[in-house]
């Protein structure tokens, strides 16, 4: 079992009131994702990110085709439990996803709906605060916290079910800069230490960019796959799916539309300038 | 201004009053009221706020606090005790003002009355400012499991509490964010009479509520991708337990009772 998601010719459409139209999300979609891999899913809004998101854990069920993930079928309800343990969510409101009024509390609470031992949910709510360097926090009350450090108890909330593989939907979306910098090392560590599969649903091209691989959607098809500098590189492409690419890539893109031959795989200040550097010395 | 509402406010503190069970504080609150309803006379009084103090002195909780806690029924406190000044029967007059006419009996009344309903604030008051919340859903999640039996949802319950409380502090901050919006386009919440004021509030009535709802729907999906599954074969991490210290205030509250009822039939 090589593979975290194989997902099969899937459809999906939204049950809708009777006599209007319903909207087909996916056709015939398939993919694969390596476990272990860090995956970042782009796309322009309604293009269906968030609903590919909610099949992988089995809060939508496929109207055809199959989705299976570390080799379990979403739609075997005997497995339903297990599978949205090895799959954990963390969603962009970090508001609407704690449910207790102390941290450490809130972060049990995914383990004591799976009957863990005391002990042993004392043991993992310690950790996974560590791992998110929410430890000190721990008999704060959420509502007290900053948007980066809500996020951070939420994504301790996954962890401590001991999960495989964590998607999480836009979850920088509603924080600052400072924030979405605490929550993006996180997301990075567990993926390298962890070996924890990361599917990282977003808008931010700087934050696609730390994924070793991009998967760009458009009207519930695949648009684009491949590394960050493949996907980047294709500047027209990307303008043409309602996308941006990073700053430092459409920058070189701009240049070369006036005459210059950049290459367009600068994805860091560093790379970039370096590139400039470099044509600006011929 | 909403932010000044404290509802079943919490001071962390680690004295014997705080790490107690949070079941054997909700019996023997139970108790104490019984005492202190049943109490006749200045030596049962005496020994119910002895019992009070002896709580208070422990908890390390400022007498300061509790009164601020008072302060809101102040109004009830005075109007009670005036009452009792006037109503009660007796002979012996103190002063008469037109046709009301206060007594000694009366101000006896008076008196008793301000202390038992002080005293069942600050009792009451105590709990939740030594247990925390989730605590105290715990404990009564717990003394109400034999309910189970007869088909209550005991764990659903504790569990709307619980989520009640965490969402009070969001949904105020809701509620200030609209009224912002709302009045930097114009809306006016302070003048008028009571009708119009009431109705200025459904501006912020409606966008709360269907915010409310999307939190809620929200939260129920992020619940259910945490495997909640209902409050069978749920476990807990932090396991309540009776300690030998629970066994010995609960066996001090029966014996208050105890006391408070004899001095009572013994017409003492």
């Amino acid at each position: 079992m090589k593979q975290a998601v194989e997902i099969n010719h899937l459809a999906y459409e939204y049950p809708s009131p009777e006599g209007e139209l319903s909207i087909q999300v996916f056709r015939d979609l398939s993919l694969t994702i390596a476990k272990g891999s860090f995956v970042a899913v782009l796309g322009r809004n309604g293009c269906g990110k968030s609903t590919l998101a909610k099949h992988l854990n089995a809060i939508c069920l496929p109207s055809g085709g199959t989705v299976y993930v570390f080799g379990r079928c979403t739609g075997n309800e005997e497995e339903l439990m297990e599978i949205r343990r090895t799959v954990g969510m963390v969603f962009q409101n970090p508001d609407n996803q704690i449910v207790a009024n102390v941290v450490e509390e809130d972060v049990a609470f995914a383990p004591e709906n799976l009957g863990v031992e005391s002990s042993e949910i004392r043991r993992r709510v310690d950790d996974a605060l560590k791992k998110v360097g929410m430890y000190d926090y721990r008999t704060h009350a959420p509502h007290l916290l900053s948007g980066g450090q809500k996020q951070r108890v939420a994504i301790a909330g996954v962890i401590a079910m001991l999960p495989e593989c964590i998607v999480l939907d836009e979850p920088t979306a509603m924080l600052d800069p400072q924030g979405r910098r605490e929550v993006m090392e996180i997301i990075a560590k567990l993926n390298a230490e962890r070996d924890i599969t990361v599917v990282l649903i977003t808008h931010h091209m700087e934050e696609a960019a730390m994924a070793d691989r991009v998967i760009i959607l458009d009207r519930g098809q695949v648009a684009a796959d491949g590394t960050p500098r493949e996907v980047f590189s294709q500047v027209e492409k990307l303008h043409e799916l309602g996308l941006a690419p990073p700053e430092t890539v459409e920058l070189c893109w701009a240049m070369n539309e006036t005459g210059a031959n950049l290459p367009l795989d600068a994805l860091s200040c560093e790379e970039c300038a370096e590139v400039l550097a470099k044509w600006l010395a011929t | 201004m909403l932010k000044d509402i404290t509802l079943g406010q919490y001071f962390p503190g680690n004295t014997p009053v705080h790490r107690m069970d949070p079941r054997t504080k909700l019996i023997l609150l139970v108790v104490y009221i019984v005492a202190l309803f049943v109490a006749k006379g200045v030596i049962a009084y005496a020994l119910v706020a002895a019992f009070l103090i002896t709580a208070v002195a422990l908890s390390k909780i400022k007498p300061k606090a509790l009164f601020k806690g008072l302060k809101p029924i102040l109004i009830i406190v005075i109007l009670t005790a005036v009452l009792n000044l006037f109503y009660a029967q007796g002979e012996r007059v103190i002063f008469r003002i037109w046709k009301l006419t206060a007594t000694w009996e009366g101000l006896e009344t008076a008196v008793y009355m301000i202390l038992r309903i002080v005293m069942l604030i600050s009792g009451t008051f105590l709990l939740t400012y030594t247990t925390s919340p989730i605590a105290l859903t715990d404990g009564l999640e717990s003394l109400l499991s034999p309910l189970k039996k007869i088909k209550v949802p005991v764990h659903e319950i504790a569990m709307m509490m619980c989520i009640a409380l965490r969402f009070i502090p969001t949904l105020i901050e809701e509620t200030d964010k609209i009224m912002s919006a709302q009045k930097a386009r114009g809306a006016d919440f302070e003048s008028g009479n009571i009708f119009q004021r009431a109705k200025a509030l459904i501006p912020i009535l409606v966008p709360l509520f269907i915010s409310a709802f999307r939190r809620a729907d929200e939260l129920a999906t992020a619940m259910e991708c945490r495997c909640y599954q209902g409050g069978d074969g749920r476990t807990k991490m932090k396991v309540l337990s009776y300690a030998r210290r629970d066994l010995v205030t609960l066996a001090l509250g029966l014996l208050l009772l105890a006391a408070v009822i004899t001095l009572k039939a013994l017409g003492l």
